[in-house]
């Protein structure tokens, strides 16, 4: 048996340690990841550069004198209809925390009861929700449109909140992964009288949390990304998202050499939240995605 | 309270009645509208399928520009994505853990930035006077000696969204076959050795390609919904919808200059319904695609 393996040339996943044969994926890999990089790295210099760098010509990549003189102005500076930068942080910060935790309980009920609750018309409705992972919401922002202002939505947070929370995608994937518990559990549970909503969330919710950790990173990027909803919903310039204003801010000063400065900064804030994110749970997305399949 | 829920509809209701009335109403208002005329201030008026006659006849700017663009931008984007996301995600599989998540993280971060947070830093880069960057890089070595309008030269704007869009396009498909490619049981590779396989090429096809068709399918479905999705690129890096000489006019854009420009409504409703059917049957022939493979 040792004596084969080490025969063995061909495909080797996951190996715990560099050997030789890895080098062709490194050389391929690594210069590649590298140009990937090349624009995010760009912003956080962009963002970090002083004015006089920024005028500079010819133009440099990386930043000589980093200061922090891009985000006080972006601070400072307040919208045309007077709304200052730090309401539109806080509404984002509201919208989407508020959003997230929405998201992740609305989805992982219905994943629960399609996985695992006895009832007519489950199978169809995950049918449904699997044509809806072919879902474009950019294709009917009229009728959407329409509906939120019949609804009365209309400059609401709930405008923010509500049109976005509802991803296929997110409960497609934490019903893949809900599939994947054991029932045993849940019956012994039933014996001892719990309810199935008990049994959800003492059992089920602390066993599924990769897979909410993956909701919650899905739903916090289209609510903190988002200007749609700002746009055509929202009204009230003081219930408008950090997203919009960035949008903004871009088509307003993005031309001009010192608004350049603020867009990148501004660029910045908007993305390491997404990082950052991203960095701390990736393990535990890695792990919902290996139920992603569609069988 | 709590230990009184039992029915399906404390589970179900949530989630379902949101999916009513923001994924299925607007599909079937849509698709209703689609045959009105509708201002959005009189009440919608039926006139069969004119806006789809129309919109075949009489849009020259759609027939002739429009749709061009969009298969243009999602042939390529499209399946350009996907392979290179196998790919990546292939490659990445077979390296140590902590090198691969590192990569994994760079290559995903991109899609992270989907969206508004990057319109304004490709303005930068590609700015049309001598101090963009490319400019800059280009003037400086000599490759050309006067600055090039790329956002606002219909020559360039497509190439543009095309490269900034595939940049960005590493996102949960790509992760998702990654998990795929790493779930795939080793002892498979073994036995198909034993059996007579013999390079890489016939690896792939004969065991990877096949072990993980579930997430190549989820894969796909995810790179045709995204690269329509991304079709508002063009209009934020021109910063102008119309985009110069419509050149980097898609189906999305198409909507929202009727819409809510021109407040031609109906119309504006038949396009969308023309989208969606072009989403689904673009899925579903990926889906047959793929499945012959097996």
């Amino acid at each position: 048996m040792k004596k084969r393996r080490s025969n063995f040339q061909g495909m080797k996943i996951n190996p715990s340690r560099f050997h030789r044969s890895q080098l062709i994926f490194y050389i391929l890999l690594v210069p590649f990841s590298i140009l990937m990089l090349l624009p995010i790295v760009f912003i956080f210099n962009h963002a970090f550069k002083p004015i006089g760098e920024l005028f500079a010509y010819p133009p440099r990549f990386f930043v000589r004198q980093p200061t922090f003189d891009n985000f006080i102005e972006l601070g400072r500076i307040t919208s045309s209809s007077g709304v200052p930068f730090s309401r539109y942080i806080l509404n984002s910060l509201f919208v989407t925390l508020l959003g997230v935790g929405a998201a992740i309980l609305i989805t992982s009920l219905s994943a629960y009861g399609l996985s695992k609750l006895k009832f007519k018309g489950k199978k169809f409705l995950f049918e449904v929700n699997t044509i809806a992972l072919m879902f474009v919401p950019i294709a009917v922002q009229i009728p959407r449109y329409l509906i939120i202002a019949q609804s009365g939505l209309i400059d609401s947070y709930l405008g923010h909140i509500l049109p976005v929370i509802v991803l296929p995608v997110a409960m497609f994937l934490l019903k893949q992964f809900i599939d994947q518990t054991p029932n045993e559990l849940i019956e012994s549970a039933k014996i001892d009288g719990a309810s199935e909503m008990e049994i959800f969330f003492k059992i089920i919710f602390p066993i599924i949390l990769p897979a909410i950790a993956t909701v919650g990173i899905l739903s916090f990027q289209v609510l903190w990304n988002d200007v749609t909803t700002s746009i055509l919903y929202i009204n009230d310039e003081s219930k408008r998202t950090l997203a919009f204003f960035m949008m903004s801010l871009t088509s307003l000063q993005g031309n001009t050499v010192a608004g350049q400065g603020m867009a990148a900064a501004a660029s910045l804030i908007m993305f390491i939240p997404n990082l950052t994110l991203f960095i701390f749970l990736q393990s535990r997305v890695m792990n919902t995605m290996a139920h992603s399949g569609i069988k | 309270m709590i230990k009184r829920m039992n029915r399906p509809a404390w589970f179900i209701v949530p989630y379902w009645s949101l999916f009513l009335v923001f994924i299925i109403l607007p599909v079937i208002a849509a698709v209703f509208l689609s045959f009105t005329y509708f201002n959005a201030i009189e009440t919608p008026e039926i006139i069969g399928i004119n806006n789809y006659v129309e919109l075949i006849t009489i849009d020259t700017v759609f027939m002739q520009y429009v749709l061009s663009n969009t298969l243009r931008f999602a042939l390529i984007v499209g399946p350009f994505g996907y392979i290179m996301a196998f790919l990546l995600a292939w490659m990445l599989a077979q390296i140590p853990k902590i090198p691969r998540t590192i990569l994994a993280i760079i290559l995903y971060s991109p899609s992270l930035t989907l969206g508004v947070a990057m319109a304004a830093m490709w303005r930068i880069i590609f700015s049309g006077d001598a101090n963009g960057y490319l400019n800059a890089i280009l003037l400086s070595n000599n490759i050309i000696l006067e600055p090039i309008q790329f956002l606002s030269s219909p020559q360039y704007l497509m190439t543009i969204m095309i490269i900034v869009s595939l940049w960005s396009s590493m996102g949960v498909g790509f992760l998702a076959m990654l998990a795929g490619v790493l779930n795939i049981d080793q002892t498979l590779y073994e036995a198909a050795y034993v059996d007579g396989i013999k390079n890489r090429t016939q690896e792939i096809l004969y065991i990877t390609l096949p072990s993980m068709k579930p997430q190549l399918l989820f894969g796909a479905v995810m790179a045709v919904v995204t690269t329509f999705q991304a079709g508002m690129i063009g209009v934020q890096l021109a910063g102008s919808n119309p985009t110069p000489q419509y050149a980097g006019q898609l189906i999305v854009n198409h909507i929202e200059d009727f819409g809510f420009i021109r407040y031609m409504m109906g119309y504006a409703a038949a396009i969308s319904v023309v989208l969606l059917l072009i989403v689904y049957a673009l899925s579903k022939i990926t889906f047959r695609v793929l499945g012959d493979k097996s």
